[in-house]
């Protein structure tokens, strides 16, 4: 029963709950996820942000466990991917980039250390998938295929797998520890390994031997050759067979004191580098263009030189006489090609190694009806990576892409997962972008400035000396502060700021790991919470009125 | 004892100390706001203009204060927008003990509340009086001085958005210089509000002795948070000056009001400092330091200093030397070492 008030009062005190102010608003707030940069720049397609979130929680184990769902190979990429990620980091344009690669290198080393397997569940789907090569490629089409469910047995014409991470890339950028239990994690997960198989019937693996699908990557190791007049014939080897070298197992190839390099991409850092650690007192490299031209990286080039490795800018070698080497000067046209200037000079040096690019082994590929291969050796495939050949798919260097173990990775998942569709007569296709977080939708005020963790390097003698690897790896607390300074961009990290800056309580906190919803009851669509997200996680929108 | 882990050990967080929240502390370490049970004293529904500053202040200031006091909180408030905009009959957003009495008696009757208290022997209630800039330091000065001469056990809160908002922007004691309002128009040789008059209560609270004083501003929410905590510690008179930027009144865009309230203190027009017993005993150092310029030019009231190609560098001079006198004044550069 209501009671009897008083005179002069007439209402019962109610609460402002009843006036819903959402009714004023012409932009409402909605919760996005935009594109972080380096996702966006990740050839092998991480959720790098993903990973880094539960990274910065010291939840290491989840966050490898995000990453291993792209990436088969943490410890190899933290050490040699040239990571684009951190080209396009957000947080440049504040300090320094974060250190992605060092934090992957310490996620693959935890990972070693404790043990963790890779948690997927797929139900055998009966299909057997064969894998021509087992380079980054391969071994990534393999695990992708596995996690998919697929049967898979990778051919290897080599003694060992690895593909270029091994006869490419030295030991001072890449223990081979490392390598092979990453390698080993794929194995132990059932992929069947066949060494020293060369295939050359690619029909007979359909036909006779019933694979329902075979991708092939095989990699480019034909070394690029060049004709230089020779008089007395001095000693000449390629940069590929001189790094394959390294490897036999035997002795190392005998370059003698003074080494040539003849080349600018990355392979001759590598072999110049090599040539050091192997006793040359001089390795030089000749480049035909300038620094601001040459295709290796600048870090490669800078820590060749610190190592005393000596650069020739400007130089086409024209002749070779015994130890004699008559290189021209060049200069850089208006176009930027390099023009000869007729000056000469010579070098002297005991052996010259070419390294001027590789090419693709496509003999086995030309007898495959509707293989269309380009002529200068590229292997065509769709945007399935599929070939002519129905159920042939192809991927790593010896399709049309750049050259890197990352790019490598990359196409092994993208072949599995249309290799994987195709087998159930579907088509894979990629979730659409989000829109890009682009720096200015930050608010930055909320990030404190911190530096980026250097990694500390080997000491140079031994740099000089040995293959020992050159870059250390970060501690747990190096780890944890640098996953720390990643920005979250375009991606809700529960700060609570919208939470706690609406005028309006109109914001819903649903827990940690729900994130928030807006109450559109009472929200005024004052577009504080967009202002102040610091990570660009909130957009407004017109209302229709 | 346990070894400490990495987790402990690396005190760095992606949004450092900044953010309301911040899922990688300790639960103890993290904000009234930020909490999923904070008391949200003014509740949904209210009529504040969009992004209103107050409405924040307070509910930043009055939801600390309940986590203080342990849900045992009355609140005292003077008129002004606050009482308007939360109480329009037969409504009311807030959900803690809450009185209105007149626009210039709020710290009397906080007094006399708290003295009930006291006589009830309910000593673990405690009392907080709140006011705009106008109630505080025009109408209700002689009350609050009067708490304040007379050590009451009150924490005294004031949201100084500049001027009376409510009524139609008129100019107050606490409005700054050049400033427009209705009653200071932007016309003739000098618009706006005129230099060297006005009151800085906070340095008028600190002249009486008592025991807390310090400001306050929206955009540092664990700076007015740790204040607020300190302050409902202290027995007898405190006093806080809280500045909330009124988008009505300041002519800026209703999302922009954290933004301006950041560049007040990042001038160093509204610096942030702590005083007890008329001492400053600390004040909060300016992180990324900016011209006054960067704090006006957005607001609509200090349009007319920058009019195109006629912009008045000599009043804004004037404006930036009061900034740089406060900066000298509080060592908000932590040029000196003790404050």
């Amino acid at each position: 029963m209501r009671k009897q008030l008083p005179f002069a009062i007439t209402l019962d005190p109610g609460t402002s709950l009843a006036n819903q102010t959402g009714s004023w608003r012409t932009e409402r707030p909605l919760y996005v996820d935009r594109l972080p940069p380096c996702n966006n720049a990740c050839p092998a397609g991480e959720n790098i942000q993903k990973w880094l979130y539960h990274a910065e929680e010291g939840d290491y184990e989840r966050a490898w466990q995000v990453l291993m769902e792209d990436n088969p190979l943490p410890g190899v990429m933290g050490r040699v991917c040239y990571h684009p990620c951190e080209t396009e980091c957000n947080r440049a344009k504040m300090d320094e980039t974060v250190g992605i690669h060092a934090i992957e290198r310490f996620l693959g080393r935890q990972a070693w250390e404790q043990k963790w397997k890779v948690i997927f569940d797929a139900e055998p789907s009966g299909n057997r998938v064969l894998v021509i090569g087992a380079g980054p490629s391969g071994l990534s089409a393999a695990y992708h295929l596995t996690r998919l469910g697929h049967a898979v047995t990778i051919r290897e014409a080599g003694p060992a797998a690895g593909g270029m991470m091994r006869f490419g890339i030295p030991k001072y950028r890449l223990p081979r520890d490392v390598l092979d239990y990453e390698i080993q994690r794929i194995l132990d997960m059932g992929v069947e390994l066949e060494l020293n198989v060369k295939v050359g019937d690619i029909e007979g693996a359909f036909e006779k031997e019933g694979f329902d699908a075979v991708f092939v990557a095989v990699g480019a190791h034909l070394a690029k050759r060049i004709d230089i007049p020779a008089h007395a014939a001095g000693k000449i080897l390629d940069a590929v067979s001189v790094l394959r070298g390294m490897e036999a197992g035997g002795e190392p190839p005998q370059l003698g004191r003074r080494v040539i390099i003849y080349g600018g991409g990355n392979t001759a850092m590598d072999v110049a580098r090599t040539a050091k650690r192997l006793g040359a007192d001089e390795s030089m490299i000749v480049y035909r263009r300038s620094r601001t031209e040459m295709p290796a990286h600048d870090f490669e080039a800078t820590e060749a030189e610190e190592e005393g490795v000596i650069i020739h800018w400007l130089r086409t070698i024209k002749q070779i006489d015994e130890t004699m080497v008559t290189v021209e000067k060049m200069e850089i046209d208006a176009d930027g090609r390099p023009q000869p200037t007729g000056e000469f000079e010579t070098i002297e040096a005991d052996t010259l190694i070419l390294a001027l690019g590789q090419d693709v082994d496509t003999a086995f590929l030309e007898r495959v009806p509707g293989v269309d291969i380009a002529k200068d050796g590229v292997v065509q495939v769709d945007t399935r990576m599929m070939t002519g050949r129905t159920g042939l798919f192809a991927g790593g260097d010896m399709v049309l892409a750049e050259r890197t173990v990352t790019v490598a990775v990359g196409h092994g998942k993208k072949a599995a997962r249309n290799i994987d569709a195709w087998l159930r007569g579907e088509s894979f296709e990629n979730p659409e972008k989000h829109e890009l977080a682009g720096f200015d939708d930050l608010n930055t005020w909320y990030y404190d400035d911190a530096p980026q963790t250097v990694q500390s390097a080997l000491d140079i003698v031994r740099r000089q000396t040995g293959f020992e690897e050159v870059l250390k790896g970060l501690t747990e607390d190096n780890a944890l502060y640098e996953a720390r300074r990643c920005l979250s961009c375009g991606n809700c990290f529960e700060c609570d700021n919208c939470y706690g800056i609406c005028p309006d309580n109109a914001v819903i906190k649903l827990g940690p790991g729900d994130r928030f919803r807006f109450n559109y009851d009472y929200c005024k669509g004052c577009g504080m919470c967009a202002a102040e997200c610091p990570c660009g996680a909130i957009k407004m929108v017109a209302e229709n009125l | 004892m346990t070894e400490e882990t990495a987790l402990q050990r690396v005190k760095f967080y992606q949004t450092g100390t900044h953010t309301v929240g911040n899922r990688l502390i300790d639960k103890g370490a993290r904000s009234v706001q930020s909490s999923m049970d904070r008391s949200n004293a003014i509740t949904s529904g209210h009529r504040a203009c969009q992004g209103c500053g107050e409405a924040l202040g307070a509910r930043y200031a009055l939801d600390a204060a309940m986590r203080a006091a342990e849900g045992q909180l009355v609140a005292v408030n003077a008129t002004g927008c606050l009482e308007v905009f939360t109480t329009p009959y037969p409504e009311t957003s807030w959900q803690i003990p809450w009185l209105h009495s007149l626009f210039g008696n709020a710290p009397a009757v906080a007094t006399g509340v708290a003295a009930a208290m006291r006589r009830k022997g309910r000593s673990e209630v405690k009392v907080v009086a709140q006011g705009g800039d106008g109630g505080t330091t025009d109408i209700g000065f002689g009350c609050l001085s009067g708490m304040f001469e007379r050590n009451d056990d009150v924490l005294y809160l004031c949201y100084d958005n500049e001027g009376y908002m409510n009524t139609g922007v008129q100019r107050s004691s606490a409005t700054p210089p050049t400033a427009r309002t209705a009653t200071t128009p932007a016309l003739g040789d000098a618009p706006g509000n005129v230099f060297g008059t006005g009151k800085n209560l906070p340095l008028i609270a600190m002249a009486h002795n008592i025991p807390y004083v310090a400001t306050a501003s929206v955009a540092y929410l664990h700076d007015l948070e740790d204040k607020v905590t300190k302050a409902m510690h202290i027995p007898g008179a405190r006093y806080i000056h809280i500045m909330v930027p009124c988008p009505l009144g300041w002519g800026t865009a209703s999302d922009a009001t954290i933004h301006i309230a950041r560049m007040a203190v990042e001038s160093g027009l509204f610096p942030l400092f702590e005083a007890e017993h008329g001492e400053v005993t600390r004040s909060n150092k300016i992180r990324r330091r900016v011209p006054v310029k960067d704090y006006l030019a957005p607001q609509r009231r200090f349009a007319h200093l920058f009019k195109k190609g006629q912009e008045d560098t000599t009043r804004i001079a004037r404006l930036q030397r009061m900034a740089d006198a406060n900066i000298e004044r509080f060592n908000l550069l932590g040029e000196r070492e003790s404050p």
